[in-house]
């Protein structure tokens, strides 16, 4: 029933690559996001304007034209440095800015703002008397942070958390745009190839479903960890 | 101040890549952007309404179905939903032949059609939201005063459901404006479409593509202030009473 | 300190980068857009084949280096060369001076006109401003003939523009469009002797004037690896020398010309 005449192990070499990008994105966004977030609750006005600047300016242009940008200029930009180098001090390095990393920064950089929107909301709703009860158990910082904030923030931030992920996986598929070999670029490929755009296209789309779906389950499984003494609420 | 209008000019002068072409790629770009989101909002809009009402419904056989239609245009990309369409009613047999093709012809359409598919599925679960919020209170009252189910629809709860789906809404309005930059895909110039020819024709990226997301982000901002507008009118019953 | 940790790290990281550059050439890397049959192309078990790629991988055996084929979408090919993803282009790319001015080109080692492909229903016998008033052009996105087209036509045409030439075949067959401008070779083997509809010439070969169509396809290389280009020259020399690349030629182009 399902003939993918030939393409198949392409398809499927297709769908690692979208899924490798979207978890490895999706790990850089959330590093990336708890960083703006402490940076944008910082006391530094420097750091907190810079986060806000990174989130308002991410978050107000595609994500395809970011990605174009990132990825073709962020070329010309690695070589105009290598050239410096070279012309300047004949350092001739060598900058391998391959598709796949590039693909997995630009996306992490632009969900990294949404992330960072996410945690602030999540570390804000932390009971500030939990956190004076952990000091007063004598807790450094960092073990507040790890016991007490971190655990209860995430409570707040899955919600948002599940929805960046949902976001961020179907924006893989734009990276088939700029030449990266996602199962979108071969799916349209092979529709080009073989006249027949729905023997590909239809599977794909349904593979995207059942990454979603599985995802979901996941992150009922974790709210409810997460919820864990507070009755389920 | 003389060196500021000097060194505009040179500016301009020595520009290769803003010449009066090119800034008429981007000008045909964002008629393009405006038009396709515009027009995909208000037939999105107008077909969220009805099947936010039967998502609502208690019948099964008539929630079930608007569900799998919302369930998947929001859990695959749009990307997929646009090749499925533009690639897609070509092979439908005949088609060439019929009076439709002078419409599917055009990338605008098949374009069209799938922006307005997919953000009618996210609008309808957003009013399916805002209609499961309605207080029960309210839908009490109007039972009280012995209102019809249609009418208590359109009197009660379809009014304030609108504006609890304000935000959201707004987000969906910024969120389309964002997707539509896949139209260039399928060789529509807007906005995006026009950077890509400018980086093609002069291998400056960071010229096509910051000047562009810069009038994206001008675009973002203007739709932010519309809609806090907007909620500020229509909420304000809801804002806390301060002097 | 800090700044002595980010100087040390950019210095780590200067070493660590720098080590894995190869200085002698043992190993190329050669960036191509696929498809562009016959050109270059994929066989339907994913095997690259082509003009440029069989002459590639004859350059490659005769200077005695290791080729490795990198895909590259047009759009960023020039930007890949430059920032080192691969060391060389060899993807039917024309030679001309805005084009120099970026890359470093090698002797031409291929001339191909371009020329205008229909379906043979559009009756139309030569291509200019009144003939194709109103129709739908296509081309690929940021190629000489885009350049040529826009330039020429942009005010009574619409253009198309494509990533790749099979999105534009494509839409051809769907007839979106109603007429290409496409390097001769590609549209005759992709239009020419397609199964699907029946596809003419429409006009002459056009390979004029200069300053669009330039002096035949080149291999491209960064301005700085002039060794590398030399090398190439030199081995392009000797395969037109022996025979080889007429062997090549002919396998792909038959014996005319």
């Amino acid at each position: 029933m399902l003939d993918l005449q030939g393409y198949g192990p392409r398809l499927i070499e297709g769908a690692g690559v979208t899924i490798q990008l979207a978890v490895l994105s999706l790990i850089l966004a959330i590093i990336l996001g708890l960083l703006t977030a402490t940076a944008k609750m910082s006391r530094n006005w420097f750091l907190r304007r810079t986060a806000t600047v990174y989130t308002t300016v991410i978050r107000g242009v595609p994500d395809l034209v970011l990605m174009m940008l990132l990825f073709f200029g962020g070329q010309i930009g690695v070589n105009a440095i290598s050239d410096m180098l070279y012309y300047n001090y004949e350092i001739d390095i060598y900058i391998n800015f391959n598709a796949f990393a590039a693909g997995v920064i630009t996306i992490g950089f632009i969900f990294g703002a949404y992330m960072g929107e996410t945690f602030r909301g999540a570390f804000m709703a932390v009971d500030n008397g939990q956190i004076e009860a952990g000091k007063a158990y004598g807790m450094s910082n960092a073990l507040v942070f790890r016991r007490i904030r971190f655990p209860q923030m995430m409570r707040h931030a899955l919600p948002g958390l599940s929805n960046n992920w949902m976001v961020l996986l179907k924006t893989t598929a734009l990276v088939s745009v700029i030449g990266l070999t996602d199962m979108v670029r071969v799916a349209a490929e092979a529709s080009r190839a073989t006249h027949e755009p729905f023997a590909f296209l239809l599977p794909v789309a349904a593979v995207y479903l059942l990454i979603a779906s599985v995802s979901e389950w996941i992150f009922v499984r974790l709210q409810k960890r997460y919820d864990i003494g507070f009755g389920g609420q | 101040m003389l060196d500021i209008s000097a060194w505009f000019n040179d500016l301009l002068a020595g520009n290769l890549i803003f010449t009066p072409t090119t800034l008429g790629y981007y000008w045909e770009g964002l008629v393009m952007t405006t038009q396709l989101v515009f027009l995909s909002l208000v037939a999105g809009l107008v077909l969220a309404v009805p099947l936010a009402i039967m998502r609502s419904s208690k019948h099964k056989w008539i929630s079930l179905p608007i569900y799998f239609y919302t369930y998947i245009f929001r859990g695959t990309p749009l990307l997929i939903q646009l090749y499925i369409i533009y690639y897609g009613v070509v092979f439908i047999d005949g088609i060439q032949e019929t009076f439709f093709w002078p419409i599917l012809r055009e990338a605008f359409y098949p374009a069209l059609i799938a922006f307005t598919l997919n953000t009618a599925a996210y609008t309808t679960e957003i009013f399916r939201g805002a209609i499961k919020a309605t207080s029960k209170g309210e839908i009490e009252a109007a039972r009280a005063y012995g209102m019809s189910q249609s009418l208590m629809m359109r009197r009660i709860i379809m009014p304030s459901a609108f504006r609890r789906a304000l935000p959201a809404y707004g987000n969906e309005v910024i969120f389309m404006l964002h997707a539509s930059a896949i139209a260039s895909v399928v060789t529509l110039m807007d906005l995006t479409g026009a950077a890509r020819f400018v980086y093609a024709r002069f291998y400056a990226p960071f010229d096509a593509f910051l000047f562009v997301a810069a009038i994206y982000l001008c675009l973002t901002f203007a739709i932010l202030y519309f809609f806090r507008f907007l909620e500020k009118k229509l909420l304000a019953h809801l804002r806390p009473q301060n002097t | 300190m800090k700044k002595l940790l980010t100087l040390s790290v950019l210095g780590l990281a200067i070493a660590a980068a720098s080590s894995a550059q190869a200085r002698d050439y043992d190993n190329v890397r050669i960036g191509v857009d696929v498809p562009y049959e016959p050109m270059e192309y994929r066989t339907a078990d994913g095997e690259l084949t082509g003009f440029d790629i069989d002459l590639g991988n004859a350059l490659c055996e005769r200077m005695s280096v290791t080729c490795e084929w990198v895909e590259q979408e047009w759009d960023g090919i020039i930007p890949g060369l430059m920032s080192r993803n691969y060391d060389a282009i060899i993807s039917s790319m024309t030679i001309n001076d805005e084009r120099r001015e970026q890359v470093l080109f090698s002797d031409p080692y291929i001339t191909m006109p371009s020329a205008w492909f229909a379906p043979s229903g559009l009756n139309i016998s030569e291509a200019n401003e009144e003939t194709l008033k109103g129709k739908t052009i296509g081309v690929q996105r940021g190629t000489l003939q885009d350049n040529y087209v826009t330039d020429n036509f942009n005010s009574v045409a619409n253009i198309s523009r494509y990533s790749t030439a099979d999105d534009m075949v494509l839409d051809m067959e769907a007839q979106r469009l109603d007429i290409v401008f496409l390097d001769f070779p590609i549209g005759q083997s992709t239009l020419l002797e397609s199964e699907e509809a029946e596809y003419v010439v429409v006009g002459e070969r056009i390979s004029e004037p200069k300053e669009y169509f330039g002096d035949g396809f080149g291999i491209a290389f960064r301005q700085r690896d002039e060794a590398l280009a030399e090398k190439f020259n030199k081995a392009l020399a000797e395969l037109q020398e022996d025979g080889t690349y007429d062997e090549i030629f002919a396998r792909y182009f038959g014996e005319e010309e």
